[in-house]
């Protein structure tokens, strides 16, 4: 609007409130920085002094418990408490007052309107990770044979740097739609109508691709993240077993599809789960590009619209249950997958 | 030990002395301190909004603390829940206002405003849409007319149209600009998240003027059904305003959906025309003038009220405005929502353009801006009936339903019956809650 006018002089002249400073904000401030360390040595020694009056033979077998104490505190209080609580309401009336049993579940479920979403879900489960798997590794293999791949993967990495909104609004810019008798400035329909000589479309509203346009977002968003990991295992392979591999006359496809892939294929599997888990988390680029309209709905979105917008905690717990029990198997072939591969190094 | 306590000593004459500084506004007879408010507004209408501000705190040293959100259902709720609520909110839509006042979470203002005054400055229609239950929560400082339509006098000019009186004119006109080639309405409803709420206004003005208050009120209210006679009578009404497959708007209906409700207006001034009519509130002259070039209020475009749908129910109008709640109750909190009820407060917000109309009724004509501005004034001023915008009545799930009802239906009128029915059964659980 006022172009012109430099940010800086927009912002707002920094005021301190003096009195709230010293007399709340320092003695708190001073209360975390002495009292937490303080409470933990406390802690510590405390039950050490305990420990030691404990008979000998008893000793090793209370002691551990004493060091994963708190964090089996935190873990209960921060992550179990919520969960057992949110398993919880899912199973009460939205006024959380009367017992309903899965009544929020077969409602949820028998809704006309929760076959699209999970369609969607579907479509991200299969796609995300494939799609950012792929990208991935293509370039981890490729970027592998040229001089310069540091400055290559760096540019590929640099869109995990930025938030999902920020992505969101970039890729608003590529989709930008105008009707046909203007020019285009969205770079896919300028793409569309000048070298393809095709008719200007609506990527985000069109039910046709408004879904893959989403998903794409999100790949370009984690493509460096995979590509970083499946380097790195892609460098760990021995140069001799490719080398051997050669000699014995194998050709490059070969060599990539009987030795590389093998022994790629922990990484695989441990970025393809954690890919996973990204798309059932999925939220931001649906809740910023479409708001979930135009059949581009997804659960963690229709989470959110039921816990804000409706103020219905029962059906918001009802479709975080959904999620967990999803995420749940993944997560834990992930972490067997992980350990596996911590396993061999 | 005797030195330690000398210690902590100094150092609660020191804390003494600070908090005495802190509270020395109040014996120069202002109240000092701070006031948390929560609001929608960035850009033109955070600098119109600091302008309103700064005589206030210069009067009171009250200091402004300001907190932007386009979520304001969301924060304002988690931030309630969370029993940190700001002071004063400024709410585009009171659904979740209602909400909170069920639960008890806000304050009334009946015994903390001057009442007395405000029955002088206001108009009763303006008191009684600030009432949640009977009892006055809200106050508004500025009103919105919405079903303005916009138009190039000069294009009209151009090809002999003449500005409708009635329904029957407006349908009469839409039919003869398509029979010289052109492209009657531009209809914009892109908005991020709210996508679809400049369709859900022309239904609600349309259900206002067609229908009258009292199913407009029931509709809102949650009593009326979207698949009644009444309220599908207005979607099919505005289907003929966009004719069969959309063919009365400028790119059909993919240009309807992409396009950012604010440049919707930018057809109007291109050469030739790409439509002759631009349905929108009297806020949007604030996007008119961001467009390159910049068009003139008067002379490249001007306004008319949406023409009577039913005789029955003339003048009838869907106005709007930001719900100024209290959230909190702190002395300066009840200084600030005085100081927005006088014409001083108001007059600012008249002065500085941006389509928004004085309430008090002190403010005087010819503060505003332009001839449009004085017209659309009037409007208001000749409003017999007045109701606030259906949707931000609503509870947000039944109004965010709505707005993705219109996006439906715009895609493909054929389905009015399976959307209005879908709607029926949100408004089934919707008011559970409230």
């Amino acid at each position: 609007m006022d172009g012109v006018t430099p940010l800086i002089t927009r912002l707002p002249a920094l005021e301190v409130d003096w009195q709230t400073l010293l007399t709340v904000n320092l003695p708190v401030l001073l209360l975390v920085i002495i009292g937490v360390p303080l409470a933990l040595a406390a802690y510590i020694v405390g039950a050490e002094l305990l420990v030691k009056r404990l008979p000998k033979r008893a000793q090793p077998s209370v002691r551990p418990w004493i060091w994963v104490g708190p964090a089996i505190f935190f873990v209960a209080v921060i992550l179990v408490y919520p969960m057992v609580g949110t398993v919880w309401t899912s199973l009460l009336d939205r006024n959380g007052t009367s017992f309903v049993g899965l009544g929020n579940f077969t409602r949820l479920l028998t809704d006309g309107g929760i076959l699209i979403v999970l369609r969607n879900n579907v479509l991200w489960l299969i796609l995300y990770p494939g799609l950012v798997l792929l990208f991935g590794l293509l370039m981890a293999v490729l970027s592998d044979r040229v001089k310069y791949e540091k400055p290559i993967k760096s540019l590929i990495f640099m869109p995990m740097a930025i938030s999902f909104v920020a992505m969101a609004v970039i890729w608003q810019f590529v989709y930008y739609y105008r009707p046909s008798d203007v020019p285009q400035t969205g770079i896919l329909n300028a793409i569309l109508v000048n070298i393809f000589h095709g008719q200007p479309q609506t990527w985000i509203q069109d039910t046709r691709f408004n879904n893959f346009a989403l998903i794409f977002i999100g790949v370009w968003g984690a493509t460096g993240f995979a590509m970083v990991i499946l380097s790195a295992a892609l460098k760990g392979i021995p140069g001799e077993l490719l080398e051997a591999a050669r000699v014995d006359g194998a050709n490059e496809l070969t060599v990539f599809r009987r030795i590389i892939l093998p022994l790629m294929m922990p990484t695989i599997v441990v970025v393809g789960t954690t890919m996973v888990i990204f798309a059932l988390k999925a939220f931001d680029v649906v809740y910023v590009m479409t708001a979930g309209n135009y059949n581009t709905d997804i659960l963690a979105r229709r989470m959110y619209a039921e816990l804000y917008k409706a103020g219905n905690h029962a059906n918001a717990s009802a479709l975080a249950v959904i999620l967990l029990l999803a995420v749940v198997p993944v997560l834990i072939f992930n972490l067997r997958q992980f350990r596996a591969v911590e396993s061999r190094r | 030990m005797g030195r330690l306590t000398r210690i902590l000593a100094a150092m609660a004459i020191v804390v003494l002395g600070v908090t005495a500084c802190g509270t020395s506004n109040a014996a120069s007879g202002k109240i000092g301190g701070t006031v948390h408010i929560l609001g929608t507004w960035t850009g033109v209408e955070k600098d119109a909004f600091d302008a309103v501000m700064k005589p206030f705190t210069d009067q009171t040293g009250v200091k402004i603390s300001f907190e932007a959100t386009r979520d304001l259902d969301a924060i304002l709720q988690t931030k309630v829940a969370a029993g940190n609520p700001p002071d004063v909110t400024g709410a585009p839509g009171i659904g979740t206002l209602i909400k909170l006042v069920h639960q008890g979470k806000i304050p009334t203002l009946e015994d903390k405003l001057d009442v007395s005054a405000l029955n002088a400055n206001y108009g009763a229609d303006w008191i009684n849409l600030g009432k949640i239950d009977g009892k006055l929560y809200t106050l508004y400082a500025w009103a919105a007319l919405k079903g303005l339509v916009w138009y190039d006098p000069k294009a009209f000019a151009a090809k002999n149209y003449q500005v409708p009186k009635t329904w029957d004119d407006l349908m009469t006109l839409q039919d003869k600009i398509k029979s010289d080639g052109g492209k009657p309405w531009c209809v914009a409803l892109e908005s991020e998240a709210a996508s679809g709420w400049p369709g859900s206004d022309w239904v609600k003005e349309i259900v206002l003027s067609q229908a009258g208050g009292d199913v407009y009120d029931k509709w809102w209210q949650g009593k009326q059904k979207w698949t009644s006679p009444e309220i599908k009578s207005a979607w099919t009404t505005w289907g003929k305003v966009l004719g069969p497959d959309d063919s009365n708007v400028y790119g059909g209906k993919q240009y309807m959906v992409a396009t950012k409700f604010g440049d919707g207006g930018q057809g109007l001034f291109t050469s030739p025309p790409k439509c002759y009519m631009f349905n929108q509130g009297s806020f949007i002259t604030g996007f008119f003038d961001a467009y390159t070039p910049k068009p003139a209020a008067g002379t490249d475009y001007a306004a008319f009220p949406l023409p009577d749908v039913s005789s029955a129910n003339a003048g009838a109008h869907v106005v709007g405005g930001d719900a100024f709640v209290m959230t909190k109750d702190t002395p300066q909190a009840r200084a600030l929502l005085k100081y927005l009820a006088t014409a001083d407060a108001q007059d600012i917000w008249v002065k500085r353009g941006g389509g928004k109309i004085a309430i008090n009724k002190k403010v005087p004509l010819s503060d505003y801006p332009d001839p449009i501005a004085k017209s659309l004034a009037q409007v208001v001023v000749d409003t017999k009936i007045a109701r606030y915008d259906a949707g931000d009545l609503m509870p947000s799930d039944m109004r965010d339903a709505y707005w993705s009802g219109i996006l439906k239906f715009v895609q493909n009128q054929g389905q009015l019956d399976a959307i209005l029915a879908d709607l029926d059964k949100k408004q089934a659980t919707a008011y559970a809650g409230s």
